[in-house]
């Protein structure tokens, strides 16, 4: 199938939920709903016209830009989006999945952000979802063991936000 | 003493072990880097395995976001460093096609030729290193020894023996070089003398030559060894479906029985560096396995990559002669600090351990905003915890050693 005909059938199943698609775009991809991500996932894996049943990459952008200086030339919103990257085995191909997220859940800041976990769909998401969250606070709820995966359990913050600062000490190694 | 002890079968079967919690790594020999493996074992059964990782984290993808790309190619190097070469063309390929630039010819028959020979030197340490977990020395020293001649040979193209930073946006740093003095170990293995003089391709088809009658070899030492055909086969089987969900890929994906390799099935700016080329991709099942061998096990994870030898060694032979007369230049120029346009790109490169992804996010400006290095292996090892469940702790090396690992691609 191509971008066009996956984003037609998930605008005729999900409607509302299905609410931006960059057709043109080097990779195409599909905007969806944070809120019906899971059920799009289950959808997508399972449908018999779609059977994406390889998530190849799951990942997470940071759209934000620290400096007061540059923002004017940044051009976007602050916003997270974190991208599923998708494969068919059985068809042969492929689509993008992109998920709006707050950088701060109810612009707390330090409060991140949820969004339903996938790996009861596809079990490498579990890993990719641990490393998603280690690296830029995203909660993936229902997550079976969201745990820190490539930093330390008892390390601070989110080393791929665009504002994160080293820390000047960790267990008496000082960063100099 | 207690009248139990008189019957000496009571004391037997009353022994219980408890649970106990064994940490396997992160300096264990036989975890293949700083790979720590958390068991829970009663006696020698495993009832679970939970990897543990990050001990090699360098924060590749932060540094990769403060960085042009240009810039961020040696450190791709040090991700999977056995596999070097394979590293710098999924990223270069990564921006060409963000910048949409199209290298010619000559620099495709030449990256052909290049990576296929780094598959060739990365499948030899795993099957050396794999015949060293499972016991058996000689073909670790075998495959050092082969794998040598191909560092030299890029010693003579790139100066570099481990992290070349050879495979550029554009092409590749430099050209094949035309006189070299013969790489010692290869002359003293033909018999040659150590002062002579050839050109590279002479030199690599010598090493070619002499590489292919050795393959016979390893497969009577570790394929069809009865020791090692009982410590593989059947053994960590993982199935179809299982190495789909887990998102396995390259050889592992290919011992289970799913005929996918990017080469073929990939996007087109990669496919058509390999268009022309005749090569098979060994698929399990296999013909003339031994009896005990089970599709998606150990022993087929191990072949397929023992084929991709021999199919590496035929496509380095026909870019070899497709070489001398493939046209355009070796590289087409490209600025360190080139504006990345606004757009994303995520593409996946046949690497030998598997489909290592990069994802660019340019935003008018020379470093991405986001740069993505989506490991195989991390993928490949998440696989570890199901597939050891209820095997011995004797089998983990096996079955860790058989999806081979690099630890400096996985933490990254």
């Amino acid at each position: 199938m191509t971008p066009a005909e996956i984003h037609s059938q998930l605008a005729a199943q999900f409607g509302a939920a299905v609410i931006e698609a960059k057709l043109d775009a080097l990779d195409p991809s599909i905007e969806i709903a944070a809120d019906s991500i899971l059920e799009v996932a289950r959808y997508l894996k399972s449908d018999p016209n779609l059977r994406l049943d390889a998530l190849n990459d799951l990942s997470a952008v940071d759209y934000c830009e620290p400096d007061a200086a540059k923002q004017k030339k940044f051009g976007h919103e602050p916003h997270l989006e974190v991208v599923y990257h998708l494969y068919s085995y059985t068809h042969k191909h492929w689509i993008v999945i992109k998920v709006k997220l707050p950088r701060w859940k109810n612009d707390q800041t330090g409060e991140i952000p949820d969004l339903a976990s996938v790996s009861s769909v596809w079990a490498i998401a579990d890993w990719h979802e641990r490393e998603a969250y280690d690296m830029m606070g995203i909660r993936f709820t229902n997550h079976p063991n969201l745990r820190r995966i490539l930093t330390s359990e008892d390390w601070v913050g989110y080393p791929l936000r665009k504002d994160y600062e080293f820390p000047a000490e960790y267990h008496g190694i000082r960063n100099h | 003493m207690s009248t139990q002890l008189e019957d000496p079968r009571i004391v037997e079967f009353d022994v219980r072990t408890d649970e106990m919690l064994v940490n396997m790594g992160p300096q264990h020999p036989s975890t293949h880097g700083v790979l720590r493996l958390l068991l829970r074992t009663d006696g020698e059964v495993v009832h679970e395995v939970t990897p543990h990782i990050g001990y090699l984290h360098r924060c590749a993808e932060k540094i990769g976001e403060n960085l042009s790309t240009p810039q961020w190619i040696p450190y791709t190097d040090r991700m999977d460093y056995l596999a070097a070469m394979n590293m710098n063309l999924g990223l270069a390929l990564t921006v060409e096609k963000l910048v949409g630039m199209e290298v010619p010819d000559k620099a495709m028959c030449l990256r052909v030729i290049i990576c296929e020979l780094g598959r060739i030197a990365s499948h030899l340490v795993g099957m050396g290193a794999y015949g060293l977990d499972l016991g058996s020395f000689s073909p670790f020293l075998y495959a050092f020894r082969e794998r040598e001649i191909i560092l030299d040979l890029f010693e003579e193209v790139c100066g570099a023996r481990l992290t070349y930073s050879y495979i550029t946006i554009g092409g590749s740093t430099h050209d094949l070089p035309t006189q070299i003095t013969i790489p010692p170990g290869l002359a003293q293995l033909v018999g040659k003398s150590p002062r002579t003089t050839l050109s590279w391709i002479d030199a690599c088809t010598m090493f070619l030559d002499w590489l292919e009658k050795r393959i016979p070899e390893y497969h009577s030492l570790l394929t069809q060894n009865a020791i090692f055909i009982k410590r593989t086969a059947g053994l960590g089987v993982l199935s179809r479906e299982m190495a789909i969900d887990y998102g396995c890929t390259g050889p592992v994906l290919r011992g289970s029985g799913v005929d996918h390799d990017l080469r073929r099935d990939g996007d087109k700016i990669y496919t058509r560096m390999y268009k022309g080329y005749d090569f098979e991709i060994p698929v399990a099942p296999f013909k003339g396995a031994p009896p005990e061998v089970v599709g998606g096990d150990n022993w087929c994870r191990f072949y397929v990559r023992m084929m991709e030898v021999s199919q590496a060694i035929r496509l380095v032979r026909q870019a070899l002669a497709k070489y001398p007369t493939s046209t355009g230049a070796y590289r087409v120029p490209f600025k360190m600090q080139t504006k990345l346009p606004r757009a994303e790109v995520y593409l996946e490169t046949e690497a030998p351990r598997g489909q290592m992804g990069f994802y660019l996010v340019g935003n008018d400006s020379a470093e991405p905003l986001r740069a993505r290095a989506k490991s195989s292996c991390f993928c490949n090892l998440s696989v570890t915890g199901p597939l050891s469940a209820g095997c011995l702790i004797a089998d983990i090396p096996a079955i860790v050693g058989s999806l081979d690992i690099v630890m400096g691609e996985i933490d990254r």
